[in-house]
């Protein structure tokens, strides 16, 4: 291959196996779908959606929880802006804001200390959603408090780890992804490593991704020869940005403030290590969640077959019907990164 | 004796005057008393907007402006501003309101006469910025040859803050038929220039994020004079501002009930603006301009408009960017660089950063 119109034109003439390869990244998604890149591969070639969407998978009663946060005197409440327009058991956090609560959407948490040294008598509150991409500028928001002793931040936790859903999605019996994409961003913390055990155990290729057309579609080309010869190993397609070995620093910052423990994530289900929770000794920083998530949710959402790659969003029977993004039902249409809403804004063919 | 008296006198005067500018200078904010008609708004309009923003008009200072305008079409629009910061790389909010008013005229084809700009001023604005925004507004008027024929001014309390409303009207000259609803399958698309920079200097300021994108605030009469000076066949036109090229695109084709393809290759961003966008994850397609146009044109006359456009001032770096086709289950798609295609949706909600 010389270039990559060889590799396009091997991908669109491919005609061997059919093949499932599942790309574990929102920015991911979006990217596939930004450059069309579906378009461009042979039908034997399917993309699947998981679960790397970090609002999609937010319980709905943490939802419901933020939103009582915002409405609360002398508190205010941070987010990213993908999580203002997810609905939790009734409210958003959007609505709540329309209604006189006090959300804020941030670019950086380290904007909430700034903030709280401002206003000494307010409680400010982190929404810390994320995976390991970003626990570790939660980690370091929390560091830096400390230092400053500014007990007026709380952070209040839904945060991810990837391994373990990656594991439960090898596990699960009725559905078959021949290999991975894996999420760029979490690997440049994680390295290479985590995946090794997984590649052996599971016997499924793993190959890292960077997020321009030309990566992804290097990624797919990659793990197509791989399963096409029966191997299971893990490649790294990014090693301008990801090491072996990944980012110790960030590591560090998530293993001196958090801990694993069971999660549950939304339209999937409890799996066991996989959410990061604050350790006990910072516990004044943090606000636990007090209500226990549904570990099956039934609203006839199948967010849950979507980001474990069972069905394409455009297979979910309420698609573009009762659930668009203008009155989304499940977290995978409201996300910028969530799938049905990705895939209603760029592939409604 | 008298020239001892004389240079008293001429001391006392000196030290007179000096007392009187330095309590003038202390008058340094916008207060309630501005707002309340007395002699504090008198003084505000003469010093301030008449200063600046005078002409034949306006300087009768009457409730009405009485204007001769032609029997004919005439293109009436309207806005409000309310952007912060009040100053931006690139401009201001007094020279987005002149621009913004005299563009919706434009994209009728209407050639700009007058305008009107209403100021509500929060209490504790400084005076001399507002008198920079006036100025600002005078040099965007004289660029676009309009003129400002009527104002209001009103205080409310708060802490500094400005909002603008204005309303603009333009005559439509016989055998100019621009609308949204215009676009015919076989039309060129044409868009003015680069994406995103006026929406990118806006949210570089409000994140202190030091960079060189400058916001893109201009009026378009040059650009728009010269396509219908020469008999350009424009179908539908629309300057590029909230809710970005994707969303204007969306609002033509299911206007003209047509279909529209673009190709990526030919849209242009420059590279800090799209190291901004890739950083936030915001997308150049949704992002608002205030200095570009998207127009529709005969087919045969796009290659003439084009450069037209290019030869205009803020053309620079205008490109055919796409054709209309006849109607099909999506408005609007986009040919990607490496072939593929994706449809390119309305904005749904607001352009937010997102978590990683």
């Amino acid at each position: 291959m010389k270039s990559i119109y060889d590799v396009l034109k091997y991908l669109k003439e491919y005609e061997g196996q059919d093949i499932k390869i599942m790309e574990v990244c929102g920015t991911h998604t979006d990217s596939i779908l930004k450059n069309g890149i579906r378009s461009l591969i042979s039908d034997r070639i399917r993309l699947i959606s998981g679960p790397g969407c970090p609002v999609c998978v937010t319980a709905a009663p943490y939802i419901d929880q933020a939103c009582e946060i915002a409405g609360r005197e002398r508190h205010a409440v941070y987010t990213f802006g993908d999580m203002m327009r997810v609905k939790g058991a009734e409210h958003s956090l959007s609505e709540v804001k329309s209604q006189g609560g006090r959300v804020e959407i941030i670019y950086s948490p380290l904007e909430v200390l700034d903030r709280a040294k401002k206003e000494r008598a307010t409680t400010h509150v982190m929404l810390a959603v994320g995976f390991e991409t970003t626990a570790p500028v939660y980690g370091l928001l929390l560091q830096n408090c400390i230092e400053e002793k500014a007990d007026n931040v709380k952070l209040f936790t839904s945060l991810k780890r990837i391994i373990p859903a990656l594991e439960n999605i090898c596990g699960l019996d009725d559905i078959s992804i021949d290999g991975f994409i894996c999420p760029g961003h979490v690997s440049v913390t994680i390295g290479e490593k985590p995946y090794l055990a997984l590649a052996e155990v599971y016997g499924k290729p793993f190959t890292i991704s960077g997020f321009s057309a030309h990566h992804i579609i290097m990624a797919i080309y990659d793990l197509v020869c791989q399963i096409s010869s029966g191997k299971a190993e893990v490649h790294n397609l990014y090693k301008s940005t990801v090491r072996a070995n990944g980012n110790a620093k960030s590591r560090e910052l998530i293993d001196r403030y958090f801990e694993a423990g069971t999660a549950v994530w939304r339209g999937i289900g409890e799996i066991k290590s996989s959410g990061l929770y604050l350790r006990k000794e910072y516990s004044d920083y943090g606000i636990i969640c007090v209500s226990e998530p549904e570990k099956n949710e039934s609203s006839g959402c199948m967010c849950g077959k979507v980001m474990t790659g069972g069905i394409l969003p455009s297979e979910c029977p309420m698609f573009g019907k009762t659930c668009k993004p203008e009155e989304p039902i499940g977290p995978c249409m409201v996300s910028a990164e969530g799938s049905c809403g990705i895939w209603y804004r760029y592939m409604r063919m | 004796m008298h020239g001892f008296c004389g240079r008293l006198l001429r001391d006392l005067v000196q030290v007179y005057e000096d007392v009187k500018k330095d309590s003038e200078m202390r008058i340094v904010k916008i207060g309630m008393a501005h707002g309340s008609g007395g002699r504090s708004t008198d003084r505000l309009i003469k010093d301030i907007f008449i200063k600046n923003l005078g002409n034949e008009v306006l300087n009768k200072l009457e409730d009405s402006a009485v204007l001769d305008m032609p029997w004919g079409r005439i293109a009436f629009a309207t806005d409000s501003f309310v952007v912060k910061p009040l100053f931006f790389s690139g401009g201001d909010i007094g020279k987005l309101s002149v621009c913004g008013t005299v563009n919706d005229l434009l994209m009728a084809g209407a050639v700009p006469k007058y305008m009107t700009c209403a100021f509500i001023i929060e209490e504790g604005l400084e005076i001399e910025l507002l008198d920079r925004i006036a100025h600002s507004m005078k040099e965007a008027a004289e660029e676009s040859g309009v003129v400002i024929a009527a104002g209001d001014t009103k205080v409310i309390e708060g802490s500094g803050g400005l909002y603008i409303n204005t309303s603009g009207l333009g005559i439509v000259e016989e055998g100019i038929n621009i609308s949204a609803s215009g676009a015919k399958p076989g039309d060129a698309v044409l868009l003015s220039g680069s994406l995103g920079n006026h929406h990118a200097s806006i949210l570089s300021h409000r994140m202190g994020i030091k960079n060189n994108i400058k916001s893109d605030c201009a009026p378009l009469r040059e650009m728009v004079s010269r396509l219908i000076a020469e008999d350009i066949r424009i179908r539908a036109m629309r300057d590029v501002t909230r809710g970005g090229l994707g969303t204007v695109l969306n609002e033509i084709a299911e206007s003209s009930e047509v279909s529209i393809e673009i190709i990526e290759d030919k849209i242009k961003v420059d590279k800090e603006v799209r190291g901004f966008c890739d950083i936030l994850g915001l997308d150049p397609l949704y992002m608002g301009n205030e200095g570009k146009l998207v127009c529709f044109t005969a087919r045969e006359d796009a290659e003439r408009a084009l450069q037209l456009i290019k030869s205009s001032k803020y053309g620079d770096d205008a490109e055919i960017i796409g054709y209309v086709e006849q109607k099909d289950k999506v408005n609007v798609t986009l040919a990607t660089r490496l072939g593929g295609k994706r449809i390119v949706d309305v904005l749904t909600g607001e352009g937010l950063p997102r978590i990683c």
